[in-house]
């Protein structure tokens, strides 16, 4: 996985360059699972394309049906990997940086002090797989939520919790 | 005073409820009165039909203002209301952002105003109460604004002897245009918005009478009519036609736009006094906007194409709480930057100057940008080059020409700086729109950067701006790494709880952040 060129200067505050921490293993299963639902019903149009067309027949057989299994594939086998390595964040006393995005990449940093309420949100397939995702909210208009997927349950809730702490000391 | 008993709202706003359902009536009574219903009885039916909504319109409001009470309490506002289920709407008065009074056409003949409680909610779920008397809307503003401010004096310190001044409204006016100044702005606001009215009133007609005007043949034959008379003038008249025709356009678009001018901004009055920054403006619609200074986020500086050329400005204020328009409030619309600065300063912002250092974008930016944009067109080109006649591919080649000069000229106005207290960006195409933000009031940071961007080393730093969007692009990565880093250590000094805690003591504290800051990135 590629990162970002590392030319920030030196002395600055915020070490931009300093290993990501690593979302939750599972993650990438679930990710995995995911796209596998996604390409499900694809794959049966797909299926119901090439007999729709063999009937027909001015088609050789699997012109069709090929091509979408091997995007699925690359989808649920590759794609999710890539995905979980391009994800990252990084917590620090008084801020969290979330770095996501494979292609277009976003680099986000929002201090504790600017945090209005706090989400823990579990869906039925993270639920399975034992992680969650943090929710921060921000009363800024762009970032309004920035959300951090695929951290483990445990984990989620001593992050939300951290910060909790964080905000009422503040404001005390 | 005594406030603890409900009251209702002005009586007289019966009357304007009831002169609404005559205004609503009169269009359906026309609709049945030219259509085919009931044959020779349907004026008959008209009538009934509007005097049956006019009785039921009036009975509703009547019953609806019997119903409404407000209640000033000692915390809150609490209006009740609802005919068969009752709501109870309670806003406590450190959530109220402004209290904005109302005026429309209408209700201002009886002297009654609409009062707005806006909490910045967002869901446009404001309370609002209509229809108050002005005494009695003013009156509500004062005490509102006394207990909110006493609230939060109780609260901290009470550091400013400004802020226990109870006469509110006498403050020094900032900005104010006059007819003359209003012709000038109506001139630059040149609209076409009559015609699109035409054609809806064309609708309009089409759908009440029986006269079919989208009959192309109705059209045709009056076309050829004319048409005939048109070709009979010869080359030279038919120019002056068109010339003329085209003087017309203008003539229509300018006197649209003046009077929209006329009918928006009239007797635009900006003051400033110890709470806040008080607009008043409208001929028809009288609005009283308080805009509290400490609510001020970030600035935005915008321009016209032509207007620019001759100097004149906009300034609007980002605020949670949304003006009639758009998300922030116009304080001072058609201005020359000499009349903009003392408005800046009054708000606590500084225009960038001399000293400013500005960082341009990134030439890699401005490359990719003409590359893309000539390589869509040039593709538009080979296009029309392969299947239009001849010629037509020197169209798209020359908006490639002018894309790629119009992108030079736009990464002129492409820049951005910080400061101590605040960041600056400017942009635009031919004309640029100049933001500034304090440091201070930014919520997160982000830098985005697309494929491209990643390859070439720019990329795009969003600032996260309660109510508005502060983006700026372009950026060379390094830079937005350090920009984003001095930014967040002003940022995460300071809690949100205690950002509008204080505003009188805002200045010196940025002052010493600033300070602290400036000394870490030196370090």
């Amino acid at each position: 996985m590629d990162h970002s060129p590392a030319i920030a200067p030196a002395g600055l505050p915020l070490d931009d360059d300093a290993d990501l921490t690593r979302l939750h293993p599972n993650y990438t299963h679930a990710l995995r699972v995911q796209a596998a639902l996604m390409a499900i019903p694809f794959l049966i149009a797909a299926l119901v394309l090439e007999a729709v067309s063999r009937d027909a027949g001015f088609l050789p057989p699997g012109v069709i049906a090929g091509p979408v299994l091997l995007i699925a594939l690359a989808l649920v086998i590759r794609v999710p990997n890539r995905r979980y390595n391009a994800r990252g964040y990084q917590i620090s006393p008084d801020r969290l940086r979330v770095v996501r995005g494979l292609l277009w990449r976003s680099d986000t940093v929002v201090p504790f002090g600017r945090v209005q309420h706090i989400d823990v949100d579990q869906g039925p397939l993270a639920r399975f797989f034992g992680i969650a995702t943090l929710t921060l909210h921000t009363a800024g208009n762009h970032n309004a939520s920035v959300s951090l997927p695929g951290l483990g349950e445990e984990l989620a809730r001593e992050m939300r919790e951290d910060i909790r702490a964080h905000i009422r000391r503040e404001s005390m | 005073m005594p406030q603890s008993e409900p009251r209702h709202t002005a009586p007289l706003s019966v009357a304007i409820g009831a002169l609404g359902s005559i205004r609503s009536a009169i269009i359906p009574a026309i609709a049945i009165a030219f259509s085919g219903i009931g044959g020779s009885g349907r004026f008959l039916i008209a009538a009934g039909v509007a005097l049956a909504s006019i009785v039921i319109g009036t009975l509703v409001s009547y019953v609806g203002w019997r119903r409404l009470t407000y209640t000033v309490g000692e915390a809150d506002i609490r209006v009740e209301s609802g005919v068969l289920s009752r709501a109870a709407r309670s806003v406590p008065y450190e959530r109220i952002q402004d209290v904005s009074l109302e005026a429309k056409l209408l209700p201002r003949l009886f002297g009654l105003v609409a009062v707005k409680f806006e909490t910045g909610a967002g869901g446009g779920e404001d309370l609002a109460l209509q229809y108050l008397s002005q005494t009695e809307g003013e009156r509500l503003r004062q005490l509102v604004r006394e207990r909110r401010d006493a609230e939060q004096v109780a609260a901290t310190d009470p550091a400013s002897p400004a802020l226990a001044r109870p006469d509110a409204d006498e403050g020094d006016v900032l900005f104010a245009m006059g007819p003359r100044r209003l012709l000038g702005f109506g001139l630059f606001e040149f609209s076409l918005a009559v015609f699109a009215l035409l054609g809806g009133a064309l609708q309009y007609v089409d759908t009440v009478t029986n006269v079919d005007v989208w009959n192309v043949d109705l059209w045709r034959g009056w076309l050829e009519e004319q048409g005939s008379t048109v070709a009979r003038l010869g080359p030279y008249a038919q120019a002056a036609g068109a010339l003329a025709g085209l003087v017309g356009l203008v003539f229509i678009g300018m006197a649209t736009g003046i009077a929209r001018t006329f009918a928006r901004e009239w007797g635009f009055t900006l003051t400033r006094s110890p709470r806040g920054f008080r607009r008043q403006r409208g001929l028809f619609t009288r609005t009283d906007v308080v805009m509290p200074a400490h609510r001020v986020q970030a600035l935005v500086i915008g321009t016209g194409l032509l207007r620019y050329r001759f100097g004149w400005h906009g300034l609007s204020f980002v605020s949670l709480a949304q003006d009639a328009e758009g998300a922030s409030h116009v304080v001072a619309p058609f201005a020359t930057m000499e009349e903009i600065a003392p408005v800046i300063r009054s708000a606590g912002f500084q225009l960038p100057d001399a000293a400013t250092r500005w960082h341009r974008a990134s030439k890699h930016h401005l490359t990719d940008r003409i590359v893309f944009d000539s390589t869509v067109l040039g593709l538009a080109a080979i296009l029309a080059a392969i299947f239009a006649p001849f010629g037509v591919a020197f169209i798209p080649l020359g908006l490639a020409v002018l894309a790629a000069g119009a992108n030079m000229y736009a990464w002129e106005f492409r820049r951005h700086a910080i400061d101590d207290r605040q960041v600056f960006a400017s942009h635009g195409l031919l004309s640029p729109t100049s933001q500034i933000a304090t440091r201070l009031k930014l919520h997160s940071v982000e830098i985005a950067q697309g494929p491209i961007a990643r390859w070439r080393g720019y990329a795009t730093v969003h600032l996260g701006l309660a109510g508005g969007e502060f983006a700026i692009r372009g950026v060379p990565i390094e830079e937005a790494r350090s920009l984003r880093a001095s930014v967040l250590e002003t940022i995460a000094s300071t809690d949100y709880s205690r950002l509008d805690a204080a505003p009188a003591s805002n200045q010196a504290l940025s002052a010493a952040q600033s300070g602290f800051s400036s000394n870490l990135a030196a370090t």
